[in-house]
C-alpha cells in the first residue's frame, strides 16, 4: 500500500488476488461504474426524469452541455445547501465519536451484565428511519414531547427543536447519534476485541489501571478502526437523508435542507432529473475530495500492524 | 485499592444505565405507542403508558396480508443477501489487504470512491440495467447487488489488516494455499468483524423498501416492508399500526442480533494463536 | 454548434454502448397478448391502498365478468412512494399499461407528454368540472375516477358550550372568525379553527378574495397581489394574533385530524375523505357545512385520475377498463357500498345510497359545494411552486417573516425558477 517500487509479483499470489476479486470486481461494473456512467451522462442533458432514456435520440435530443452545472454553481441554492451539510458534519462527527468510543469502551469491560447493555445500546441502530424520525418527531416536540417535559422538570424551557430555524439541525445531529453510535460503537469494539491481549497484560504488570490502558494501548491500536469510522461517518453524513425526510422535510425555512434532499426533490418531485444528476455529481466530487485528503492523512495517525 | 475499583465499577454502570436509558427511550415509546387506540393517540395529558392497552393495532398489521408468505420472502432475499455479502466482501478485502497484485492500489480506491455516488440518480440508470438483463420481478434483482459492497469490503480490509502477517506467513510455511488460509486462518480471526457486518447487513437488506419496491411487481414476491407500508392510506398515517408493524419486522433483526453475540467475543487471541 | 453536436453523438454512443454492456434486448412496455383475443393488462394505482384492495378486487371481478376477454393485474402501492417508483418504471421503459395519478403530478407527466389521449370512450357520465380538470389543450388526458371536495367541518358541541349558532352555507370568513373566538375562550387547550397554512390552503381563500397565483392569460405570477395579501394575512393572524388556530408548538407534533377528533377543535375545513374516520372515532356531534367565503366563494377539490401509457401495446383494453372503473353504476355501486371516495358520476340515482346515510347529517353540502369549485394552475413545474410556496408560507405562519416578506420572496423565486410553460 505504501511504496510502489517495482518488484516482482508471485504469479500464484496475482492469480489468487484476481479469483477473490471477481465477484465484487462484476458487481461493481454492471452495480455501480455502470449507472454512475449513465448518470454522468445524463447530469449534461435536460431530461425530465420520465421520457425513456432507450430512446435513440435521446443524446442529441437533450443534451445541454454543461449548463446544469453552471446554473448550480452560479445559483445561491448550493452554498447554502453546501453549508447546512457542513454544519451538520462538524456537529455530528466529534459527538458520534467520542459518544462510540464509550460505547465500546464499555461494552469491552468484563463487567457483570455487559451483554444487555450490549443489546440495549443496539437497538436503535436495529430501528428503522422511517419508525425512529416519526418517534422522535413526537419525542422533541415542544410543548408536549419527551425532551422538553424532563428538561422542565429540572427548570430550563427547551427550544422548539425541530421548529425553531436555530435548532432544527443541532436536533437532527442529537438524533443522527443517537441511531448511528451503536453501530460505530460495535465497529470499534470488535476492533478492540481484535487488540492482541498480552500488551495489557503487560500493563497490568506495570500496574496501569484501566482509563490509562485505554489511553496508552487501546486507542493508538484502534486507529484503523476509527479511520474506519471517521471515512464512513463523513460519507454518511454528506449522504444524509431519510431522517431529515421525515423529520423537517428541509424545514423550516430550508435550514435543514441538504445536498441529497435537494437531488431527490429536483430529480423526484420536480422533475428535473438532469439537473439533479449534475448536483449529485458535484456531491460526488466533493465526498471523494475531502476523502482521499483523509486517506493522504492517514499514514500520520493510523496504527496498522501491531 | 479497592476502594478505587469500587468507584470505578460505580462510574461504569452510571455511564451504562445512563446510555441505555437515551438508547432504550424511544423504543419503549414505539412500544406504548403500539399499545394504544387511536382514541388514546391524542389525549392530553401524554399518557406515557397505556391506561387501557389493546392489541388493536397487531390485529391490524396480522390481519392484512398473507403474513406467512411475506416474512418468507424477506427472510429468503435477507439471508442469501447477507450470506454473499460475507462472502464476496471478505474474499475482496483479504486480496486486497494482504495480496500483493497489479492495479491492487487502483481498483481498491475505485471501490473506495463507489460508496461517495449518492444512489437516488443512479436508481433510474439501474433500473434500467436490470430490466435488459430481465431480472426485474426476480428475487435475484434484490439480492444480486450484494456480490459488490464496498462499505462491508472497507469494513474488512481495516480489520484484516491489523492481522499481524506472521499468522499468514506461519501458515504458509505449514504448506497452506492461499484459499486455505483464507477459510483456516482468515475468517476465524475476523469473526467479529465478520458477525458486525452480518447483523448490520441483514439488517439492511431486511428494512430496504424502495429498492425491492421497484423490482418486484408481483405481490406474491413481496417484502415486509412493503406489505408494511400499505397500511397506510393516502389522507391518514394510524402511528399506532405503524409502530405495530414496525416492532413486528424488528423481531428477526433483534433474534440475529443475539444470535451473533457470541462471536464478538471471539477475538483474536481465542483463537490459540500466538504470534 | 458543430462541437456540440459533435460532443452530443459521442455521449450518446457511450450511452448506447453502457446499455448494450448490460446486455441487450429491446424495449418495449409489458405483456404480451396472448392467445386468442384475451388480453391481460396492468393497472397501478395507490388509493386503493390502506383498506381499500378488496373493494378495488370486488370492482375487477364485475368487470371481468362483463368483459371476460379482459384480465386486470391490479397493483396497489403505497401513496408515500407511489410517484417514485411510478417516476422509474416510466423512464425504465417499464411503466404499467394504465395506472393512477393524483391532479399534481398529473399535470407535470400530461405537460412532458408521458400520457395517451383518451379516445373513444362515452364520458357523459362524468361530472363536467371532475373532467375537465384532467383535459389539456382540449384533449383528455386522464378519467376523474375518485373525487373529494373539502367541506367546513364542525364541533356541535363546542359550538353549543360557546353559545354560537352552527355555521350555513352563508358564512364569511369574518363570521368564521367571530366564531373561533368565542369557542378559543372556552380553554387553553381548546381551539377554534385549523386551516393549515399551505400552498393547497391558501390558492383557494386567495380565490374567495378575488386573487389568483397566475394573471388572466396564466404567463406571469400574481402571488404578492393586494387580494393574495390579504388572504394570507387573514390565515397568518389567525395564528399569530388572535391564536383561534394553534401555532406548529401549540399543536405538539399531532395531526389536525387529531387534533378535532379529540374534541378540541371548533372547526376544521379537509376533505370529506375525513367522514368515515371522524364516524368512527368522535365522540361528540358533528356536522358539516359548504366552506365559508369572503368576496366570493371558492371551495376545494381532490381527485386522482386514471390514465394510459401511450407505448402500451394494449390501449383499447386498457382504455375500456379505466372507463368503467370511472363511469360505470356498477362501479360507483361498489365504491359507495364500501365507503370509499365519491365517483366522480352525475347519476343522482347512483349518488343516492351516499346522500341517505347519517353522521355527518348534511351531506348535501358536498354536492353543493361543486358550484364554486376552483382548480388549482396546472402549470408545467407544479411542484415546484407549490414547495416554494409551502416553505415561504410556512415562515409567515410561525412569525419569522411578515406576510409581505414571504409572498415577495415566493414571488421573486417562482419567477426565477418556475417555468408555467
Amino acid at each position: 500500500m505504501k511504496m510502489k517500487a517495482k518488484t516482482k509479483y508471485d504469479s500464484n499470489e496475482v492469480r489468487a488476488a484476481y479469483v477473490f476479486l471477481i465477484p465484487s470486481l462484476i458487481g461493481m461494473v454492471i452495480f455501480s461504474a455502470l449507472p454512475l456512467i449513465v448518470s454522468g451522462l445524463i447530469s449534461l442533458t435536460d431530461w425530465n426524469g420520465l421520457d425513456s432514456l432507450l430512446d435513440p435520440g435521446f443524446m442529441s435530443q437533450h443534451f445541454i452541455g454543461l449548463k446544469n452545472f453552471k446554473d448550480i454553481l452560479t445559483g445561491k441554492e448550493f452554498w447554502k445547501v453546501l453549508h447546512n451539510t457542513l454544519e451538520f458534519i462538524v456537529l455530528y462527527i466529534p459527538l458520534m465519536l467520542c459518544l462510540s468510543l464509550l460505547v465500546a469502551f464499555l461494552l469491552s469491560r468484563p463487567k457483570k451484565g455487559v451483554g444487555a447493555f450490549r443489546v440495549m445500546f443496539y437497538i436503535p441502530v436495529l430501528t428503522s428511519w422511517v419508525a425512529a424520525s416519526l418517534i422522535w418527531k413526537s419525542v422533541l416536540s415542544p410543548e408536549y414531547g419527551a425532551i422538553n417535559n424532563i428538561l422542565k422538570m429540572v427548570g430550563i424551557q427547551g427550544p422548539d427543536w425541530l421548529l425553531s430555524e436555530k435548532w432544527a439541525m443541532p436536533a437532527i445531529v442529537l438524533v443522527s447519534v443517537w441511531k448511528d453510535m451503536g453501530f460505530f460503537g460495535l465497529i470499534l469494539l470488535s476492533g478492540i476485541m481484535a487488540i492482541d491481549k498480552s500488551y495489557y497484560e503487560a500493563a497490568s504488570i506495570d500496574g496501569a489501571g484501566p482509563l490509562a490502558k485505554f489511553f496508552k494501548i487501546t486507542l493508538p491500536l484502534l486507529t484503523p478502526s476509527i479511520f474506519y469510522v471517521l471515512i464512513v461517518s463523513l460519507i454518511n453524513s454528506f449522504q444524509l437523508f431519510p431522517q431529515i425526510m421525515i423529520m423537517t422535510d428541509g424545514g423550516p425555512n430550508g435550514v435543514t435542507q441538504v445536498m441529497v434532499e435537494r437531488i431527490y426533490k429536483y430529480g423526484f418531485n420536480y422533475y428535473k432529473m438532469g439537473y439533479a444528476s449534475a448536483f449529485s455529481w458535484l456531491l460526488f466530487v466533493i465526498i471523494m475530495v475531502c476523502t482521499f485528503i483523509q486517506m493522504k492523512g492517514q499514514n500520520r495517525w493510523v496504527n496498522y500492524d501491531a | 485499592m479497592t476502594h478505587k475499583k469500587n468507584l470505578g465499577t460505580l462510574f461504569y454502570y452510571l455511564f451504562s444505565i445512563l446510555l441505555a436509558i437515551v438508547a432504550m427511550i424511544p423504543f419503549l415509546w414505539m412500544i406504548s405507542t403500539s399499545l394504544k387506540s387511536r382514541g388514546a393517540l391524542m389525549s392530553i395529558p401524554i399518557e406515557w403508558i397505556p391506561k387501557e392497552p389493546s392489541l388493536v393495532a397487531y390485529a391490524k398489521v396480522f390481519g392484512k396480508f398473507h403474513f406467512f408468505r411475506t416474512i418468507g420472502n424477506s427472510l429468503l432475499i435477507s439471508v442469501s443477501y447477507t450470506l454473499i455479502t460475507l462472502l464476496s466482501a471478505s474474499m475482496a478485502a483479504f486480496a486486497f489487504a494482504k495480496m500483493r497484485f497489479p492495479f491492487g492500489n487502483g481498483i481498491f480506491k475505485v471501490y473506495l470512491a463507489t460508496m461517495m455516488i449518492p444512489t437516488q440518480v443512479t436508481m433510474i440508470p439501474l433500473f434500467v440495467i436490470m430490466n435488459k438483463m430481465g431480472l426485474i420481478n426476480t428475487y435475484s434483482s434484490v439480492i444480486l447487488p450484494s456480490i459488490f459492497r464496498p462499505f462491508a469490503i472497507f469494513l474488512l480490509v481495516q480489520q484484516i489488516k491489523t492481522i499481524p502477517n506472521g499468522f499468514i506467513e506461519a501458515a504458509r510455511i505449514d504448506g497452506a494455499n492461499l484459499f486455505q488460509i483464507y477459510r483456516k486462518v482468515l475468517l476465524p480471526l475476523c469473526a467479529p468483524a465478520l458477525a458486525t457486518l452480518a447483523v448490520t447487513t441483514f439488517m439492511e437488506s431486511w428494512n430496504d423498501y424502495l429498492w425491492p419496491l421497484l423490482m418486484l411487481t408481483d405481490s406474491a414476491k413481496t417484502t415486509l416492508p412493503i406489505a408494511l407500508s400499505t397500511l397506510n392510506g393516502q389522507y391518514a398515517t394510524e402511528y399506532n399500526v405503524l409502530m405495530a408493524g414496525s416492532l413486528i419486522s424488528m423481531i428477526p433483526i433483534i433474534i440475529t442480533y443475539i444470535c451473533a453475540q457470541k462471536y464478538f467475543k471471539n477475538g483474536l487471541m481465542d483463537g490459540g494463536i500466538k504470534a | 454548434m458543430m462541437k456540440k453536436g459533435k460532443l452530443a453523438s459521442v455521449a450518446s454512443l457511450l450511452l448506447c454502448a453502457s446499455t448494450v454492456l448490460a446486455g441487450c434486448g429491446s424495449a418495449g412496455a409489458s405483456s404480451n397478448s396472448g392467445n386468442g383475443d384475451e388480453v391481460t393488462i396492468t393497472y397501478c394505482n395507490f388509493n386503493a391502498s390502506g383498506g381499500h384492495e378488496k373493494t378495488l378486487e370486488k370492482m375487477y371481478e364485475a368487470f371481468h365478468k362483463e368483459n371476460p376477454n379482459i384480465k386486470v393485474k391490479i397493483e396497489t402501492i403505497a401513496y408515500d412512494d407511489y410517484f417514485t417508483q411510478m417516476q422509474t418504471r416510466v423512464a425504465g421503459g417499464k411503466a404499467p399499461d394504465c395506472y393512477e395519478l393524483n391532479i399534481e403530478n398529473f399535470a407535470e407527466y400530461a405537460n412532458k407528454n408521458q400520457l395517451a389521449e383518451i379516445k373513444g370512450s362515452d364520458l357523459s357520465a362524468l361530472n363536467d368540472t371532475a373532467r375537465d380538470a384532467f383535459k389539456v389543450n382540449g384533449k383528455q388526458y386522464g378519467l376523474p375516477e375518485s373525487f373529494s371536495n373539502v367541506v367546513l367541518i364542525y364541533n356541535k358541541d363546542l359550538f353549543d358550550q360557546a353559545k354560537v349558532e352552527y355555521p350555513n352555507e352563508n358564512w364569511t370568513q369574518d363570521d368564521v372568525q367571530k366564531a373561533a373566538e368565542a369557542i378559543r375562550k372556552l380553554g387553553d387547550n381548546i381551539y377554534g379553527i385549523y386551516q393549515p397554512i399551505t400552498y393547497n390552503e391558501f390558492f383557494k381563500v386567495a380565490a374567495q378574495h378575488g386573487g389568483s397565483l397566475l394573471n388572466k392569460d396564466k404567463t406571469k405570477f400574481t402571488i404578492n397581489s393586494k387580494e393574495n395579501l390579504e388572504a394570507a394575512q387573514q390565515l397568518v393572524d389567525r395564528v399569530q394574533k388572535s391564536n383561534v388556530q394553534p401555532t406548529e408548538a401549540q399543536m405538539g407534533g399531532m395531526k389536525d385530524w387529531d387534533l378535532f377528533m379529540s374534541g378540541r377543535l371548533g372547526m376544521i375545513p379537509t376533505g370529506i375523505w375525513a367522514f368515515q374516520t371522524f364516524a368512527e372515532n368522535c365522540k361528540f356531534n358533528w356536522d358539516i357545512v359548504v366552506e365559508p367565503g369572503a368576496k366570493k366563494k371558492a371551495t376545494h377539490f381532490f381527485s386522482n385520475a386514471c390514465v394510459i401509457n401511450p407505448k402500451s401495446k394494449n390501449q383499447e383494453a386498457a382504455t375500456k377498463w379505466i372507463t368503467w372503473l370511472t363511469t360505470s353504476d356498477k362501479s360507483a355501486e361498489i365504491r359507495l357500498k364500501d365507503g370509499w371516495d365519491l365517483p366522480a358520476i352525475k347519476n343522482e340515482d347512483a349518488l343516492k345510497s351516499y346522500l341517505e346515510q347519517k353522521n355527518p347529517e348534511n351531506r348535501k353540502a358536498v354536492f353543493d359545494s361543486l358550484d364554486y369549485l376552483v382548480i388549482p394552475p396546472v402549470i408545467e413545474d407544479y411542484s415546484m411552486m407549490s414547495d416554494i410556496l409551502d416553505e415561504k408560507l410556512k415562515a409567515a405562519a410561525s412569525g419569522s417573516k411578515t406576510v409581505k416578506e414571504a409572498l415577495d420572496e415566493a414571488q421573486e423565486e417562482c419567477e426565477q425558477k418556475v417555468k408555467i410553460k
